[in-house]
């Protein structure tokens, strides 16, 4: 057991900082914001393919550099930090977890070669219009030769209309329940599959709504085999979940670290602002929370290494997964809020970033569900509906 | 980073757990699962002792001292199995988490020698004597005054002044304290930082009833107490540096036992919900959940924090830590009493004999005040770790 950062890790952070530094200014996320693609494809080419960090955490077998999802929990910190626009989660936390969980070893090879080459933007279509993870607007019809037709529409498809690759959730025609769930893999362009850019109240996360009528899915892209990806999935989607938090993190230590400088500067009253208690306890809160949702991403990062080693139960990477999602939902959304009031009139103009990062905030508290759910999800893992215990525990 | 145990660690948790086993299954069956600080008295005592013998009682600290010199994931696991087989709260835990460290850390090689092996085998108690009736929050405000004088058994501290709120003053040999040394001295200048014995004309206690009850923590009178010239830690007029450090070491490893502690009240709350149909309403729920999330983010920032070096300046991780925990634990107060109903306003005795969760309710609101109240805690986060003005005075 050691619950400190390597040296290793520690160079990790340092060469993202210095990235995302050069590459994701404010200036420099404003141009994003201002083009169509929503990230910049010099920056990508350079974070993708020099820095091969789109395969830092992919196994050797498939040309990844073999490291774990600690080092890929560091990368989405640092670039969360900056609000950095790019399809590095869509791709490297999203759809490489879902087939690292999901795809037979050919099938990996095939898929995740190109992505850890950085050749490759890939994103999973997972839910309907309600968002709610278990909630999928796909559906599959199978044709009886070990393929199918997919029909349906999915929404907030991250980076959907600039993807390679498509992971796409589907529920088989006239079942129900995790059982009927396929994973189906669509290259871009396949016949049929629309994808819209949806203009989204957060202008950072860029979503898209894919629609599929009639799309004919072949046996070799179907994932794991028709019905078959409902527990992988959920698997899939628990590791992605824990990568997503790791970039919410950053958000709420960039929000903050935004804020106080702020507060350390603006004078009013003869005083800065960061000198009367009314704005410094609630700084002080803003970091408690920080830093318990780091604790979090340490933790659930480290599950999701001892669960791919055997070591960790599916269970305890369940609830590590709820834990942080709802952990560091609610501590970036309470500094996004709060960076938009200390900062007073500026952070409500759409020039200041305090806007981006409270918008960015609110697309992450609901992207992978809300933190009430992942709540729940925790209440049922830990057994509150367990049969009562024997005579034990009454108050009185 | 990374979590999990060696083979050999493994190991030493099972000698740990047959060890423990052995004895609260036989001769110490009666205190098993005793949580009040002042239950069961006579047992408890002996049950330090017992712990001593057999060197369980320091297992960090050095051999020579009485330790075993273990490792932190050897520290980790034995608070575990600890709590695990419901051993009792520690009568001998400020000699053992605060007098015994900061004896080691600032004290001089007779010092340790003179102390340490006492603490180490449970024969001597210790209490401390910081707060003062006008020195609570502003603690640098003590006014208890010691002079050097020359009296027959050679050079000592002669100590005039009260101190309060001295938990267990009641059981302890010894008292560690802060006192103005150096007259005309303010604020933490001029301080030193004393051993004194207790059993002494010059020394007097009175008992002060608190919220649950109990009389747990008294007044401390001086009135020309004596203690040895050589009985000083760190020089004469650093008493403030030492104190420091002390309160640094409430954030060590005695952490990991609290914990553990929390962890038996939640599993205590949590049983009392499903046996009483509250774990089924959806916002009791949330607020398990929610409690269960908080237990362990508090486990992961002590090991972040423990994991970290000791060198320097606290760490965000530590600044943050005391008041998540009291914060969190005066919340699972509050969430046993509405788990339970009006069931928890019962006394199980007279004359005010409660059962746990609700004496736990009680108890748990010194939580935010002692070692520094939530308010002093993010003063001090917002200063050290923020990087925010400090607090002006208004008496300098």
């Amino acid at each position: 057991m050691q619950f400190a950062f390597t040296p290793e890790q520690e160079m990790i952070r340092e060469a993202a900082r210095e990235f995302v530094a050069g590459h994701g200014s404010s200036t420099h996320l404003r141009a994003v914001l201002a083009g169509a693609q929503g990230y910049d494809p010099q920056s990508w080419q350079a974070l993708a393919v020099e820095l091969g960090w789109t395969g830092l955490a992919l196994p050797e077998n498939v040309g990844g550099g073999g490291l774990g999802a600690v080092e890929l929990a560091i990368l989405l910190e640092e670039t969360g930090r900056r609000l950095f626009m790019s399809p590095l989660f869509a791709t490297s936390g999203l759809a490489t977890a879902l087939l690292c969980e999901c795809a037979a070893p050919a099938q990996q090879e095939r898929w995740l070669r190109p992505i850890a080459a950085g050749a490759c933007i890939a994103t999973a279509a997972l839910t309907g219009d309600s968002g709610r993870p278990e909630a999928i607007g796909m559906t599959l019809t199978p044709d009886g030769g070990g393929g199918g037709r997919l029909d349906g529409h999915a929404s907030f498809v991250l980076y959907g209309d600039v993807s390679d690759l498509v992971l796409i959730a589907a529920r088989t025609q006239g079942q129900a329940g995790d059982e009927a769930t396929t994973l189906v893999v669509l290259p871009r362009g396949t016949a049929g599959c629309t994808a819209a850019r949806l203009v989204t109240m957060d202008p950072t996360r860029p979503y898209a709504r894919l629609c599929c009528a009639g799309v004919r899915v072949g046996p070799d892209a179907i994932i794991g085999g028709i019905g078959q990806a409902g527990t992988a999935l959920a698997r899939g989607l628990q590791i992605a979940q824990i990568a997503f938090a790791a970039e919410q993190l950053g958000g709420a230590f960039g929000a903050l670290e935004m804020t106080v400088e702020y507060a350390r500067q603006r004078v009013q009253f003869g005083r800065v602002i960061g000198s009367f208690q009314a704005v410094k306890h609630r700084l002080a809160d803003l970091l408690v929370a920080c830093e318990a949702a780091k604790s979090a991403v340490c933790y659930a990062a480290c599950m999701v290494d001892e669960y791919r080693a055997g070591t960790a139960t599916a269970q305890e990477l369940a609830e590590a997964a709820a834990l942080v999602q709802s952990c560091c939902s609610e501590a970036f959304m309470q500094c996004g809020a709060n960076a938009i009031q200390l900062h007073g009139g500026i952070g409500f103009t759409w020039e200041h970033d305090a806007q981006l990062y409270f918008k960015r905030a609110r697309s992450a508290l609901t992207y992978l569900g809300t933190p009430d759910w992942h709540r729940e999800r925790i209440a049922r893992l830990i057994g509150l509906d367990d049969p009562p215990p024997a005579a034990a525990g009454d108050g009185r | 980073m990374k979590l999990g145990f060696t083979p050999a660690e493994e190991a030493f948790r099972r000698e740990c757990a047959a060890w423990l086993e052995a004895q609260l299954s036989g001769p110490f069956r009666a205190i098993r699962g005793a949580t009040g600080l002042v239950a069961c008295v006579e047992q408890r005592l002996a049950w330090e002792r017992v712990l001593g013998r057999a060197r369980w009682s320091v297992i960090g600290w050095p051999e020579r001292y009485g330790g075993r010199d273990a490792s932190l994931a050897e520290q980790v696991i034995f608070a575990e199995e600890y709590a695990r087989a419901g051993a009792p709260g520690r009568m001998g835990h400020l000699g053992v988490e605060l007098a015994g460290p900061t004896i080691l850390h600032f004290g001089n090689d007779a010092q340790r020698e003179r102390f340490l092996p006492k603490i180490a085998a449970g024969e001597e108690f210790w209490c401390q004597g910081y707060s003062e009736p006008n020195a609570g929050s502003d603690l640098a405000a003590v006014r208890t005054r010691a002079r050097l004088e020359q009296g027959p058994r050679g050079a000592e501290w002669v100590i005039d002044g009260q101190k309060t709120w001295t938990s267990l003053a009641q059981f302890a040999q010894w008292i560690f304290t802060i006192c103005r040394t150096e007259a005309g001295s303010r604020g933490p200048a001029g301080l030193s930082y004393l051993l004194v014995p207790m059993q002494q004309s010059g020394v007097t206690l009175r008992p002060i009833r608190q919220i649950t009850g109990e009389e747990e923590f008294n007044e401390v009178f001086f009135d020309g107490a004596r203690t040895p010239a050589e009985y000083c830690v760190g020089r004469p007029g650093d008493g403030w540096k030492v104190a420091m450090g002390t309160l640094a070491f409430e954030r060590g490893v005695s952490t990991l036992a609290q914990q553990m502690r929390f962890r038996n009240e939640f599993e205590q709350l949590v049983a009392a919900a499903r046996a009483n149909g509250a774990a089924r309403d959806p916002l009791i729920r949330q607020r398990i959940a929610e409690a269960w999330i908080g237990l362990r983010i508090m486990r992961y920032s002590a090991l972040r924090m423990l994991s970290g070096g000791r060198e320097g300046a606290l760490p965000p991780e530590a600044l943050t830590y005391k008041i998540y925990w009291a914060t969190w634990r005066r919340r699972l107060g509050e969430l046993a009493m509405d788990v339970l109903g009006p069931a928890a306003e019962i006394a199980r005795a007279a004359p005010y004999e409660f059962d746990d969760l609700p004496r736990m309710f009680l108890a748990s609101r010194s939580d935010t005040i002692y070692a520094g109240t939530n308010q002093i805690q993010r003063n001090i986060i917002a200063e050290r770790a923020l990087g925010l003005p400090k607090e002006p005075r208004g008496d300098r």
